[in-house]
Formats: structure tokens, sequence, C-alpha cells
């Protein structure tokens, strides 16, 4: 793979990861546990979007504009979409959609921190920006974990379940696929292995905190990059795609 | 869920004071913070923000209204503006 064929898919892979979270957490918004929460969950939800809204318009531009951003997000079936597995899997019930967002929000701050320094100077505008945002995304999630592991029997049990089902989603994150490895010598890409024993060691010490075991089955489950997807991807589509397939070309 | 209540105070530029903005539910202090800054400052409203548990505040009465403030109507001699200014005074 050469790095110039390997740069638009390396950003598209980091739009999909956004939109794809942006629009799991916008299911949320209505039906968050009290209204406060309702608006803090859709807020995140939205720098989501944006996110993946500027990595899209990247790639557009990389390609010299033979897709608009609207086609590359809502034109694309599930193998086309390269987002990491533990992006699509269903918000769940509250603590189920915490644990992943502390699980993703440990891994993007550091990550985004390096990627800011990216040698592709949009890439890494995009990554500074975001830095900021998931500063902020996860306080809020550590603090969660805390509050629904020191909580009662009931949220305690939920939390732990959580993990426990999320847990080998986690290594994922930190596989590199072959085109992050072919921008990894030019500096434009993030070596994401060398985050893990990090990564690792912030879990076992907030789960400690919040009272939680960290899981001990050792398991973990890969393919996002590949396009090999949940089951979950495509209905998560179905929802998302809907109204561009309906009605094409509908612009707001 | 019953989650006290707290009002929310935001100071929209430096030098300026804090004002009321509105009132929210959380569980401490630190969240409602956090939600004051999703719930009233998410267009670029604010520089600082302040939270205070509304159990905390102590209010004037509705029914005390008549002896706090009543009296206070008649005496306008207590504005600056009755007294008149000496000539030399210019930039009052």
């Amino acid at each position: 793979m050469t790095p110039s064929r390997a740069l638009p898919e390396f950003v598209l892979a980091l739009g999909d990861d956004s939109l794809v979270l942006g629009q799991r957490l916008s299911e949320w918004c209505g039906k968050a546990p009290f209204l406060e929460e309702d608006i803090a969950i859709a807020n995140v939800a939205l720098d989501y979007l944006g996110r993946a809204e500027k990595f899209y318009r990247y790639v557009s531009e990389l390609e010299g504009g033979r897709r608009s951003v609207d086609e590359i997000a809502f034109l694309r079936d599930s193998r086309a979409y390269r987002n990491l597995l533990i992006f699509e899997l269903p918000v769940g019930d509250f603590a189920r959609t915490m644990a992943r967002q502390f699980m993703v929000d440990a891994f993007h701050l550091p990550y985004l921190r390096r990627l800011s320094r990216s040698a592709d100077a949009r890439i890494g505008a995009i990554a500074a920006e975001a830095v900021k945002e998931s500063r902020y995304h996860l306080k809020r999630s550590r603090e969660w974990v805390l509050c629904l592991g020191g909580g009662t029997r009931e949220s305690r049990g939920r939390i732990q379940r959580a993990f426990d089902a999320l847990w080998g989603y986690g290594p994922e994150m930190f596989e590199m696929d072959r085109h992050e490895k072919a921008l990894i010598e030019s500096g434009v890409s993030v070596d994401r292995s060398a985050l893990k024993a990090k990564w690792q060691a912030s879990m076992t010490d907030l789960l400690a905190q919040a009272g939680l075991k960290v899981p001990d089955r050792e398991w973990s489950i890969a393919g996002g990059r590949d396009g090999v997807h949940t089951e979950h991807h495509g209905y998560l589509l179905a929802e998302m795609q809907y109204m561009q397939r309906a009605y094409p070309g509908l612009a707001w | 869920m019953k989650l006290p209540l707290y009002e929310v105070f935001v100071r929209s530029k430096r030098g300026l004071d804090h004002r009321h903005v509105g009132s929210l539910h959380a569980e401490d202090g630190g969240q409602a913070l956090k939600l004051a800054r999703d719930c009233y400052t998410r267009r670029g409203e604010g520089v600082s923000i302040w939270v205070v548990r509304s159990g905390d505040i102590v209010a004037s009465q509705e029914e005390d209204a008549a002896s706090f403030f009543d009296p206070s109507d008649d005496k306008p001699y207590r504005h600056a503006t009755f007294y008149r200014l000496p000539p030399e005074v210019k930039n009052l």
C-alpha cells in the first residue's frame, strides 16, 4: 500500500469511528435518565458527529471531490465501513453506554494528543480540536463509572456486567491496520499499539477505585477495520441512512 | 429519581458579574458544574460558572415584602440624585 492511497483510507477510518459512535450516543436523545444528562450526552454525540464531518470533508478533498461528505456518510454499506467494533455496539442500558464511553475516552485522549502532532497538518488540526472535547468526555465517563460503581447493588451490578460484556472489544483499539502502518514512517499516523499498556493501567486503576473487578476472562474480537462488523452494524446504518436512501440527494 | 437542585450562575465575560441563568438537578456539586457547562454554556455564553445548592440559598419571603421593601419607597433622599451638585463637580 503506497502512502498516498493509504492516507484517505486512514482518514476515512477515523471518520467512521466518530460517526458511528456519534450515531449511537444520539440514540439517548430524549431518553437519558434525566433531562440534564440528556442534554449533556447529546452534546457528546454532537462532538463526535462534528469530528466525523471534518474527517469526511478531508477524505472528499483527498479524493478530488469524487464523493461528497453526505455520500461518504450515507451511501456506503456495512462492509465499506472501517469503524472499530466497540463504537458500533448497541447503547444497552446507561451503565453499558458509560462503560463503553470510559473505555473509548481513555483511549481517545492519549491517542488524539499524539495525532495532534501528525505530520499531516490537517489531521493534526482536527485532532487538536478533538483533544479538548475528549478531555471533557473522559471526566464525564470517569465520574459516571465511579458513581454507578459506588451506588446501589443494582447500579454496581449493571456497570460490572457492562465491563464484562465490553472487555473483549478493547484490544482492537490498539491493533494497527495496514494503512496506518504505511503512514507511520512519514509521521502521519500514530502507533496505537504503544498506547495499550497505559490504557490497561488506567482501566485497572479506575475499576479498582469504583470497587469493580477487572474482567478476568481473556478474549478479544476484531475486524472493524476490514469491514467485518457485528450484526448490529447493519441496523445502525439502516436507521442512520434512511433519509438519504429514501430521498436521494436530500439536503438540509 | 430525586436529585438535589442546584442554581447556576454564569459569568459571560471577564470583569462582569456572575448572573443567575437557571437551575438543574445533579448528584453533587462536581456533576452540577459539568451539567451546567452542557446545559447553559454550549453556545459560548460563559467563561466561569458557579453552582450552589438551591437549599443553601436564604431568600427573602413574599409575605415579608411589605416590611422589607415598602419603608424605602418614601425616602427619595437616599438616592444620590436628591442632592444638588456644586458646579465644581463635573464628571459624576
